[in-house]
């Protein structure tokens, strides 16, 4: 197998909430969380708002820098670098965000938003700048002319449309999608999601691809990470993690993916309260205030990550049993 | 990945190309078209021009000397002669109104232009960069926040004496905090919003965020801030030539003027009246004026 793109190794990220008179508060967004990107792939983090997604994301784009654990870019540990540090790396880095509307600034025209990586990273010059933003216009579906118009101009799966070519224009080695269809509506999404599997193609990129959406996760993933409270509890290859869902959490949350079939009855796991605080995460296994077969040693013990070969991990006590295999290693 | 490039661009765009392309000089149009809707600032606009073509061209249209005296016309009331009456020497005093709307302006605009300055760019940094600066430049402007506008004017005055300069200063001067806090909370605002954040994954060092992302989002708090501050700093020239703390008292001056016709009060009221309604009348147009400008300038309210 050759070298991960981005490796993400313990990460942990904890924001500080309400310093009133009981002492500062955390929020735990990112608890131990490590896994691979391999070049290439699209990897998704998949899992319910507030369990860290997006800040793992962001992390990996050092918007935000990790508390302790490391963020490998090609073997690089980019999470000590300074913001100047990091600049020459964001050409390879780019994102695409779930709000097309306010990841644009409304007072610049597309183009030359569409246009600032090229002015940051290369030394194009205004011309040769401009015809490359009419090649990217007409690569995501635009025309050349909608160029010169204002955001506010144009429709949300346009916009989105825009946010692509900006992440494309200087030719990135991974995108990091936080949630970009989550905003449009269900044709407008299958459309963003077929010119993203086309660029990808065409311009080899890898994604991380981050959604809460388990049937546009399905069909755009190669691996599937699902993440819990700030931890990932099973990473699995999307075959896999569908066909044999290991982790109860992973069982629950497929069985509520809709089938667009009346005769199909399937038994729905149903999840008892709430998800946790994450200012006061459960002891033991994040999952257990909510896991139907949890048992003493879940209330006790983090479980540690199981790995039962071919890339399928999980992070269960009892995932040997769910499996109905044994574990090759535990990480 | 040209050649990928390549096969792409054979395909149809997928939305055809916008026709009716708005140009620069459609936009132009567009404002001016959103703008016109607006009477009570586009009257504003208007009056404020006139103001500020007569007081340029005063000195070659004025019916009589501004400071000719007159003795067999002492502080007459409004005749054919001279329409807005005569002062205490006998001086008409639409002439002297005209010159003195020189000065007025003069120093209310030039004061509230450094002051803009120096504030947004105190406001930007602040707001941008926060911690110590912040702490710095906010105290600053609160210790200049807790005298009353006027007082420090004359405190400043007092301290480098007076003269023209010296009052363009002292405006300038209790100008800066308004716009630091203003546009502190301006760019506070604007950073946080999710293009800035986009800028800074892209790779935008920090002077081109600043100046490209966010000073624009807070140009229009500026610009209100900007005309609604030219009443007060006229309001506060005029105050200091009321006060004696103005120019050279020979050359006319709304709020000198203003400051003299107080002893004919009961006597010649004209002479309170005319620099008295001017003064009102420009305050209330700049203020107008940018009231329209903000509901215009908003491009979310296309």
């Amino acid at each position: 197998m050759s070298q991960p793109i981005v490796s993400v190794n313990h990460a942990v990220k904890t924001f500080v909430v309400n310093k009133g008179l009981g002492g500062k508060k955390y929020v735990h967004a990112v608890n131990d969380v490590s896994f691979d990107i391999m070049p290439g792939e699209t990897f998704s983090l998949v899992g319910e708002s507030g369990c860290g997604k997006s800040t793992t994301g962001r992390l990996i784009n050092h918007l935000i820098v990790p508390d302790s654990g490391e963020v490998y870019y090609n073997g690089q540990d980019i999470s000590k670098l300074s913001e100047k540090q990091m600049r020459p790396l964001r050409a390879e880095i780019q994102m695409i965000f779930q709000d097309p509307y306010g990841s644009l600034n409304p007072r610049i025209k597309i183009q030359d938003q569409i246009g600032e990586p090229l002015l940051l990273h290369t030394d194009m010059d205004p011309a040769a700048r401009l015809k490359r933003v009419h090649e990217l216009l007409r690569l995501v579906g635009l025309g050349p002319s909608h160029g010169e118009r204002y955001p506010h101009e144009f429709s949300g799966g346009q916009l989105q449309r825009v946010g692509i070519a900006r992440a494309i224009s200087v030719n990135p080695k991974i995108i990091i999608a936080d949630e970009p269809v989550s905003a449009l509506d269900v044709s407008i999404q299958a459309q963003v999601l077929n010119l993203m599997k086309k660029l990808q193609e065409q311009m080899n990129l890898t994604y991380l691809f981050i959604s809460h959406d388990l049937s546009v996760v399905e069909m755009i993933s190669d691996r599937i990470a699902v993440m819990y409270l700030g931890s990932i509890v099973e990473i699995a290859d999307k075959r896999d993690l569908y066909a044999m869902p290991v982790h109860p959490y992973t069982q629950a949350l497929l069985s509520a993916v809709p089938i667009p079939d009346p005769t199909v009855h399937k038994e729905r796991i149903l999840l008892e309260g709430d998800i946790p605080s994450p200012v006061n995460p459960p002891s033991g296994c994040l999952f257990h205030t909510r896991c139907a077969h949890c048992t003493e040693l879940c209330k006790q013990q983090v479980p540690p990550m199981k790995d039962f070969g071919g890339g399928h991990q999980v992070k269960c006590h009892y995932a040997e049993k769910f499996s109905g295999k044994s574990a090759e290693k535990t990480l | 990945m040209s050649e990928e490039t390549a096969k792409v661009l054979d395909q149809e765009p997928l939305y055809a190309d916008a026709e009716a392309l708005p140009t620069a000089q459609n936009r132009v149009k567009a404002f001016i078209k959103k703008f016109s809707k607006r009477k009570a600032a586009l009257v504003s606009l208007v009056f404020l021009v006139a103001l500020i073509v007569v007081a340029v061209i005063s000195p070659y249209i004025v019916p009589y000397d501004p400071a000719a005296p007159d003795y067999s016309h002492m502080l007459e009331g409004p005749t054919a002669q001279h329409i807005l009456g005569t002062d205490e020497f006998g001086r008409d005093v639409l002439s002297r109104v005209m010159v003195g709307a020189r000065l007025s302006l003069f120093c209310a605009l030039s004061a509230v232009v450094v002051g803009t300055f120096l504030g947004t760019v105190l406001g930007l940094l602040a707001g941008y960069y926060g911690g110590i600066l912040e702490s710095l430049i906010m105290r600053g402007s609160d210790v200049l926040f807790a005298f009353p506008d006027i007082l420090l004017a004359i405190a400043i005055v007092a301290i480098i004496g007076p003269g023209t300069v010296n009052v363009i200063i002292a405006v300038a001067v209790f100008t800066v905090p308004s716009f630091a806090r203003i546009m502190r909370s301006a760019t506070i605002q604007v950073k946080g919003s999710l293009y800035v954040e986009v800028a800074r994954s892209l790779g935008c060092p920090d002077r081109r965020i600043l100046w490209t992302h966010i000073f624009p989002g807070t140009i229009q708090s500026m610009i209100v801030n900007f005309t609604m501050r030219i009443g007060t700093a006229i309001l506060a020239a005029a105050s200091l030539s009321f006060l004696g703390y103005g120019a050279d008292v020979t050359v006319p001056e709304w709020g000198s003027m203003l400051s003299t016709a107080r002893n004919y009060m009961t006597t010649a009221p004209h002479l309170v009246y005319v620099p008295g309604v001017l003064i009102f009348l420009t305050v209330l147009a700049f203020n107008l004026l940018g009231d329209g400008l903000r509901d215009t300038l908003d491009p979310k309210l296309k």
